[in-house]
């Protein structure tokens, strides 16, 4: 077996807010990318998505102190007990982000020339007219119509889908192995959504890049990423190829999300399944399943234990008591022992 | 479109907008957002109004609330001119158009409780409550919208979740006894499982409360849940109307058919959108001719020279592009 890209083992972090209060967010989080591979990350707001993707990067808001326990391994390299050089280097080299709002990530007043070339490490090195070449090569190869003279504009010159462009352009810039895009398109509009899109697809194939793809929205992942992980309350509760999991949904919260998609070919007019009460509130620890109060398959055991993973299918497991899918059986006989 | 709007439905028209022009003035020149559009709205239905950014969906919905007024155009609510009316006239009538904004946190005052934000439109109108107690009004509106009011009233807007924000947003549109609701991406903001919740509250409120409301997005996905009819917008034309199922089932105008295609969905394999890879042209600067022909698979010399005009393609079902997906039918208007 080859050793994946990203392998992150038992992950939990903790967040320290401004306040005072130490959330336990995300809870022992286990996922993996192979090279060349895109797994969707999918979750509502709160489900610890975001913070998942900043603990990879080693970089969390500037008002919150963090600590993680468990392992982000960088191809074999562990990020989280890295010597500070070794991990900026890691991080330097290995991965980039692609953001939710190009306008935000790129500097308005710094030409998009020395943006987009920003990671390469012999930049410094480079005479000005080469730097624009080798940007306009950048810019071309995410498709940015006249890239020459692209490169020496200004982002507020661009419309949206073209700064994620040209996002997307810094991001490749210096060949990383792991591609990080939270929320890439949600800004955009649906059919340009769709080309940054079959962008991100391209690149991967090509360079063989590991993404992971975070979204709020499972049918933007349908066609796209191979594997899907549900996060739900800070823990993945469901995982599995892209198909299965939208198909045969396991975990009972995946099952009900994909109940209240509103969709284009869905009955006219009618009753959309909604989901029930809120996410749970991250500053309270949770006892049991985190889905259980709005769970409309909950045991009194729900309450209590937390669920073990069980397989649902060949590399598609849910973590819950009272899974959808008839085979579902504990993954490993010691999983329901551990907990309490 | 301006060609008469097709009438299909039997309910009442309540608004109807014609020949409504908004042209913003900015330092590049003036911006044309809408264009010759008419719009009409029903009793207990809804009219998804589609389009993506730079569209002028935002700037059709504050036309019809004369937020500013349009350029040109009438916009008349049961019969009455807007135009012709005085400020004074127009204060009083303006708790009949209410809408739901997208971001629902930024449209509550903070410092305010649940039911003192329901409560607005009733203390600036307080000859909506006829008689009628203050509080048990809003707690009313607030059962309505599915929010407990010994539950909820007291909370302020940063101890509520996104959908219950906007709920409450919904809530105080209520308490207005509108006979129009415009909402303005009001569920973009939202998480799915939430959104489904806004999503048929709207669809039931205008049923049972007899509303006539306009539900602006940029999203086809959402319009099949709540919307009788769709207008598309692009560019600050509209390029297709019609009964909302007919036009899902078969789009007439290539853009429309983009927009579905685009749309991703689980379990829908990915559909070509068949679009040229060009950006969306700049609303300053349309195209000529047809404004979608840039980016249009199937455009011609004659979509850069006319401006296509609205031809029936069904009942109630029209087009404007000159080479449409589906066969023009005279009789069908």
């Amino acid at each position: 077996m080859t050793t994946p890209v990203l392998d992150v083992r038992s992950l939990n972090t903790a967040i320290h807010a401004p306040d005072g209060r130490r959330l336990h967010i995300l809870h022992d989080v286990d996922l993996h990318i192979d090279a060349g591979e895109c797994l969707g990350v999918v979750g509502e707001s709160g489900s610890g998505k975001s913070v998942l993707a900043r603990t990879v990067l080693g970089v969390h808001a500037r008002t919150v102190r963090a600590e993680s326990t468990g392992q982000v391994l960088l191809n074999g390299e562990d990020l989280l007990t890295a010597a500070p050089a070794r991990r900026a280097e890691l991080l330097g080299t290995g991965i980039a982000m692609v953001h939710q709002d190009p306008m935000t990530s790129l500097n308005p007043v710094v030409r998009i020339a020395d943006q987009v070339t920003e990671s390469l490490t012999n930049r410094r090195r480079m005479p000005r007219r080469e730097r624009l070449r080798t940007a306009a090569a950048l810019l071309a190869a995410v498709d940015v119509p006249d890239p020459a003279r692209r490169a020496r504009g200004y982002p507020h010159e661009l419309s949206g889908g073209l700064r994620q462009r040209v996002g997307i352009a810094a991001a490749l810039a210096g060949d990383p192995v792991l591609l990080l895009a939270d929320e890439p398109t949600t800004a955009l509009d649906v059919t340009v959504q769709r080309t940054v899109l079959d962008l991100l697809d391209r690149h991967r194939a090509t360079r063989g890049l590991a993404t992971l793809l975070i979204t709020h929205d499972i049918g933007l992942l349908y066609g796209r990423a191979r594997r899907i992980a549900v996060m739900y309350g800070g823990r993945v509760v469901e995982t599995g190829p892209t198909e299965e999991v939208t198909e045969r949904p396991a975990h009972p919260y995946t099952a009900a999300l994909l109940r209240s998609v509103p969709r284009v070919t869905g009955p006219l007019r009618r009753e959309l399944p909604a989901i029930p009460g809120s996410p749970p509130d991250l500053s309270r620890p949770v006892e049991g399943c985190p889905f259980a109060p709005r769970c409309d398959r909950a045991g009194s055991v729900c309450a209590t234990v937390a669920p073990p993973v069980r397989a649902a299918g060949p590399a598609h497991t849910a973590s819950c008591h009272f899974p959808l899918t008839a085979e579902a059986a504990p993954a490993s006989p010691t999983s329901l022992e551990r907990t309490p | 479109m301006s060609a008469t709007p097709v009438e299909t439905a039997p309910s009442p028209a309540v608004l109807r907008a014609t020949g409504l022009e908004v042209v913003h003035r900015t330092r590049s020149g003036p911006l044309h957002a809408v264009s010759g559009i008419d719009l009409v709205l029903h009793e207990r239905r809804t009219l998804a109004l589609v389009g993506e950014s730079g569209s002028g969906k935002s700037s059709i919905a504050k036309a019809l609330l004369r937020l500013p007024a349009p350029t040109a155009g009438a916009v008349t609510l049961d019969g009455t001119d807007l135009a012709s009316l005085t400020n004074r006239q127009l204060r009083s009538l303006r708790p009949r158009l209410q809408m739901v904004p997208q971001d629902p946190m930024s449209s509550l005052n903070p410092r305010r409780t649940v039911r003192g934000l329901v409560a607005e439109p009733l203390d600036a109108h307080p000859g909506l409550l006829r008689g009628r107690d203050r509080r048990a009004v809003v707690d009313e509106q607030l059962t309505a919208v599915g929010l407990a009011p010994e539950l909820f009233g007291d909370r302020r807007p940063d101890q509520l979740s996104g959908g219950q924000a906007q709920r409450v947003a919904v809530a105080r549109a209520l308490a207005a006894e509108p006979r129009v609701l415009i909402a303005d991406e009001a569920v973009s903001a939202l998480d799915v499982s939430a959104q489904a919740t806004v999503l048929n509250l709207l669809r039931r409120l205008t049923e049972e409360r007899g509303l006539a409301s306009l539900f602006i997005t940029h999203d086809l996905g959402v319009v099949r849940a709540v919307s009788d009819d769709i207008a598309v917008l692009q560019l600050g034309r509209l390029c297709e109307r019609g009964p909302t199922e007919a036009v899902l089932a078969a789009p007439a105008h290539p853009y429309t058919a983009a927009l579905l295609a685009a749309v991703p969905e689980p379990g829908r394999p990915l559909g070509d959108t068949g679009l040229l890879p060009a950006d969306p042209p700049s609303p300053l600067d349309p195209p000529s001719g047809c404004r979608f022909r840039t980016r249009c698979p199937l455009a011609d010399e004659r979509c850069a020279a006319e401006t296509p005009a609205a031809r029936p393609v069904g009942p109630g079902h029209a087009v404007a592009c000159h080479r449409p997906l589906l066969p023009v039918r005279p009789d069908a208007a």
